[in-house]
């Protein structure tokens, strides 16, 4: 079927612009809203007077702070290094002091706050020293290394660190880059301003990224509503670093994997990334900082933002990392005055800021004033009708009228059956939905669902894992014992038999004459003392049944204590079946073991009281 | 606070059932053409009955009344049924039939979405079971009829089943040819005597052919509005022209060439409006062709083995049981998944 849509596309005219594109299933194609942020040319905003960094603007842990309150940074200055493998730094946008570093609002779908540095800027942005790398000269590792210090995560939106995903890899070298600079969702034109007046530098980078991974060809995926950007790409790409590729205008063409197909033709398996079958995709926005770090060794500190939807004049803007949202807006002519609130990302994917005085972090590619008319709220939700317009739009290929299904009844099996978690999240089943479901919304709850539930199974096995290591430890400390036992009775049976030779051999013997004989009368005397005196206050209920004391005791004396300690353990234990209380997997164990449980028993008993009265005595005082 | 997409690009729920109606409308006037105003009368009485019982149900299950009145699936079930049902069909008939749709297969399995079988179909399966004399007796078109009612006398038909004195039940009624070709066939004469009789036309009945081209119009219209896909009415129309052609070249005597299959009874009417109702059919493509191309062998079997004149309502019925079973055995390959 894939074929014969294939070959039907390249026979109609009109789509024989996309060159050697491969379609994917489904997609949508969104009223596009660029033209209103794409017609004035990216300008840059000044310093405000503070900035709000959070610590959390990457996938991953979060980075280890250097700075404390008080301290004078300059810009460029590494205020938080990356901690772990999967982390990124955090610079200075700018030059001042440190003023604060606790918990601010971050822009985040949760609207939780996040630990921040805060920095009063100063004003004179005045620079740490930077150090450029000629990549040329260097050798790939110390580069990919040296680049954990640029703080540069992937600016599409995912934020993944980019040192990353440049780490050579022998088992499956990387032969094709792909730059993905399709930018499908509507009102965002960052990588598109960012095209048309930095091709240079963005080729640098490709060139850059190229020689880390070893790839020996590279494709630049830009969707066909953006032909001056692909133009002027084409322009810089004179040497052949990279191949233009212009792919249909369809939402969601910019996500990696529906890159990789259009261009490639390369599905990727579920379970595998592109990296196991050699394809790397950059978004053209991390590329240009890479040429950056290197070239001028500037870190990551500001990125392109796009402002527009309901503000006065829509435009792009270099922005420093931290800056308040209020400044960005004021600088685009301001918020209308029926703006409700604010969209960072795209209409598909994006969500609603927690206030206005949020920072702009690195993930920030866009920000939408929001007014009930651009966004009307949808209507009250009614039943699917399983008219399959979800399935048609789907570019996975999925059924999102069973997995809808699935996540309303709570049917998690069967979604992760329907492959729930190859779920993008794009949205287009929403978007067409004419029930007006919030279905990513079902499918994130039943993600999560699914995810808690496998997490609460592996404690589960684990404490299970623990239980049964810890009964077979007792079984085998026991044994141990026992054994120590028999040999400690062997031994003594022994040493009594060869004393009696040596008292016969030596009758006449006097103290004078053996020092050592002297000593072992001594300690004859201190345990007849001693066992005259146990026999005198009787066994105690809680005394160890074979005592450590009778180290020397006769085994005669040894088996009458161990008899009493049976007829004890017995007597609690018809004691306890009485009472309903005997633990009945005791019952088939041979009766030393059944003794060791009471002693066990009578510990903690003896545990319980203290710490009773422990917690009892402040009441008392 | 809304959550992404905060964008839409879809039709209601509304918007799609009524450009349903609208694609019935051409079937509408070309009936009401060949066979008189009766049918105007059975849309009105079976659309009335559809949102009373409608309304009256939703009120007993606490629902809010008004948006699911709005989305007028409860009149793309009514028209189907009406539309299905003989003309001058009696009042009473036209409100169990309606009833029972509205009551029984939708509301009491839970409502728009919810309804395993085609809601239309139940209601004609019901009074066919029930009611078969009547349901078999369809009028004569008007140009075959010796006396043709007029309006007037047609309505006075369906209320009072009061005739003008001159005449009798029999003379307005007569054997819709599906009928007629099975009846004669028993009598050992062969297709072609047979369709000599008055009431076949060019391709099949006489004047029904104009309905079913009229039909055929609306479901071109749905399927540019992308309303309903391609793969049912073309499985559908494939599988029974392609079951009735194997038979007919097997003993051309005997059995009815594929076309006369297509343009009689209610092919096309089910080919476009019937077996696309979404909620009751299966949801993947492959299923889709598996689906209605079991309605259209089922619909041929039944046409000529069964006892009933027509099977569209017996095998969408079955078919519906089946959806699934289709649904769960015809899962696309997801995107990087093997097969």
């Amino acid at each position: 079927m894939n074929a014969i849509l294939n070959l039907a596309s390249r026979l109609l005219p009109g789509l024989g612009r996309h060159d050697d594109v491969y379609a994917f299933n489904g997609g949508v194609h969104p009223l596009e809203h660029k033209a209103e942020s794409n017609t004035r040319p990216i300008a840059k905003l000044g310093t405000p007077k503070t900035l709000v960094l959070p610590l959390r603007q990457h996938v991953g842990h979060l980075p280890k702070v250097l700075v404390k309150v008080g301290d004078r940074v300059l810009k460029g200055q590494l205020l938080a290094e990356a901690e772990g493998t999967v982390s990124a730094a955090i610079h200075a946008p700018t030059s001042g002091t440190v003023t604060a570093i606790d918990e601010q609002v971050i822009p985040h779908p949760s609207g939780l706050p996040d630990t921040c540095i805060t920095l009063s800027c100063d004003g004179l942005d005045e620079w740490t020293s930077l150090q450029p790398i000629n990549w040329r000269l260097s050798d790939k590792k110390t580069l990919v290394d040296s680049l954990r210090l640029s703080g540069i995560v992937g600016l599409g939106g995912a934020t993944f660190p980019s040192h990353i995903k440049l780490r050579s890899n022998s088992q499956s070298p990387i032969h094709t880059l792909i730059i993905n600079a399709a930018e499908c969702e509507p009102y965002i034109t960052c990588d598109d301003m960012m095209m048309r007046e930095r091709a240079d530098e963005i080729v640098a980078g490709i060139e850059i990224v190229k020689y880390l991974l070893g790839a020996e060809t590279c494709l630049i995926g830009i969707e066909d509503n953006k032909a001056a950007a692909a133009e002027a790409m084409k322009a810089a790409c004179q040497q052949g670093q990279a191949l233009v590729k212009v792919v249909p205008t369809l939402y969601p063409s910019g996500d990696a994997r529906r890159l990789i197909h259009l261009l490639l033709d390369l599905e990727i398996p579920s379970d595998k990334r592109s990296t196991d079958l050699g394809v790397q995709v950059f978004n053209v926005a991390t590329v240009l900082a890479i040429h950056r770090y290197f070239a001028f060794g500037e870190p990551s500190i500001s990125r392109i933002v796009t402002v527009t939807g309901n503000v006065a004049s829509p435009q792009n803007f270099e922005v420093l990392f931290g800056t308040p949202l209020t400044d960005l807006i004021a600088a685009a002519g301001g918020a209308q005055d029926d703006t409700s609130h604010f969209i960072m990302g795209g209409p598909m994917m994006g969500f609603d800021l927690p206030s206005s005085q949020v920072p702009i972090t690195k993930a920030a590619n866009c920000i939408i004033a929001a007014k009930p008319d651009l966004f009307p709220a949808p209507p009250p939700a009614m039943p699917c009708i399983r008219c399959t317009r979800c399935a048609d739009a789907c570019p996975v290929n999925l059924q999102p009228q069973e997995l809808y299904w699935f996540a309303k009844s709570d049917n998690f099996e069967k979604a992760r059956d329907y492959k729930l978690f190859d779920c993008i999240e794009c949205g287009c089943c929403s978007y067409v939905c004419p029930s007006t479901i919030p279905l990513v919304q079902y499918y994130r709850y039943a993600k999560s669902e699914i995810i808690a539930a496998d997490k609460a199974k592996e404690a589960a096995d684990l404490a299970r894992e623990r239980n049964d290591f810890r009964l077979a430890r007792i079984e085998r400390e026991k044994l141990e014992r026992a054994q120590k036992h028999a040999e400690r009775a062997a031994a003594n049976k022994n040493e009594a038999s060869a004393k009696a030779d040596a008292d016969e051999a030596t009758p006449s013997a006097t103290p004078s004459d053996s020092p050592v004989s002297d000593k072992q009368a001594a300690i004859a005397a201190a345990i007849a003392r001693a066992k005259a005196q146990k026999l005198a206050s009787g066994p105690a209920p809680d005394q160890p049944p074979a005592s450590k004391a009778d180290a020397q005791a006769t085994p005669a004396d040894k088996q009458a204590l161990i008899a009493a300690a049976i007829e004890r353990a017995k007597a609690a234990k018809l004691a306890a079946a009485q009472a309903g209380l005997a633990p009945k997997n005791t019952e088939n164990v041979s009766p030393s073991v059944q003794a060791e449980i009471k002693e066990t028993d009578a510990i903690r008993e003896k545990a319980r009281k203290l710490t009773e009265s422990d917690t009892s005595e402040p009441d008392k005082g | 606070m809304n959550r992404s997409p905060y964008i839409s690009n879809a039709p209601t729920v509304s918007t799609i059932m009524f450009k349903v109606l609208l694609a019935l409308v051409p079937g509408i006037a070309a009936y009401t053409y060949v066979y008189g105003a009766g049918i105007v009368v059975s849309l009105v009485l079976a659309t009335s009955t559809a949102l009373i019982t409608e309304a009256a149900l939703l009120k007993l299950r606490q629902r809010p009344i008004q948006p699911y009145l709005m989305d007028l699936s409860a009149v793309v079930t009514a028209w189907l049924l009406a539309l299905s049902l003989p003309a001058l069909a009696p009042w009473w008939l036209v409100v169990v039939g309606t009833f029972f749709a509205i009551v029984i297969a939708k509301q009491l399995y839970g409502g728009l979405g919810y309804n395993p079988f085609n809601p239309a179909m139940v209601g004609y399966a019901v009074l066919l079971i029930s009611f078969p004399l009547i349901m078999t007796k369809w009028p004569a078109p008007l140009a075959l009829a010796d006396q043709p009612l007029s309006w007037s006398e047609q309505v006075s038909f369906i209320f009072q089943q009061n005739l003008p004195a001159s005449m009798t039940v029999d003379a307005i009624s007569s054997a819709t040819p599906l009928d007629y070709l099975k009846t004669q066939l028993m009598l050992n004469k062969d297709v072609a005597s047979i369709s000599q009789a008055p009431i076949f036309g060019y391709f099949g009945g006489q004047g029904q052919e104009w309905v079913t081209a009229a039909y055929l119009l609306g479901g071109l219209y749905l399927l540019q509005q992308r309303i309903i896909s391609w793969h049912l009415p073309t499985a559908f129309l494939v599988a029974l022209s392609g079951i009735a052609g194997a038979f007919y070249l097997m003993d051309p005597s005997h059995y009815a060439n594929p076309v006369f299959h297509i343009v009689s009874g209610a092919s096309l009417l089910c080919a476009f409006f019937i077996i696309t109702d979404p909620v009751s059919g299966p949801t993947t493509p492959k299923g889709k062709l598996v689906f209605a191309a079991g309605v259209g062998v089922l619909t041929y079997l039944i046409r000529v083995y069964g006892g009933y004149p027509d099977g569209v309502a017996f095998s969408v019925l079955i078919m519906n049981m089946c959806v699934p079973l289709i649904d769960a055995l015809t899962q696309p390959r997801v995107f990087g998944h093997e097969k």
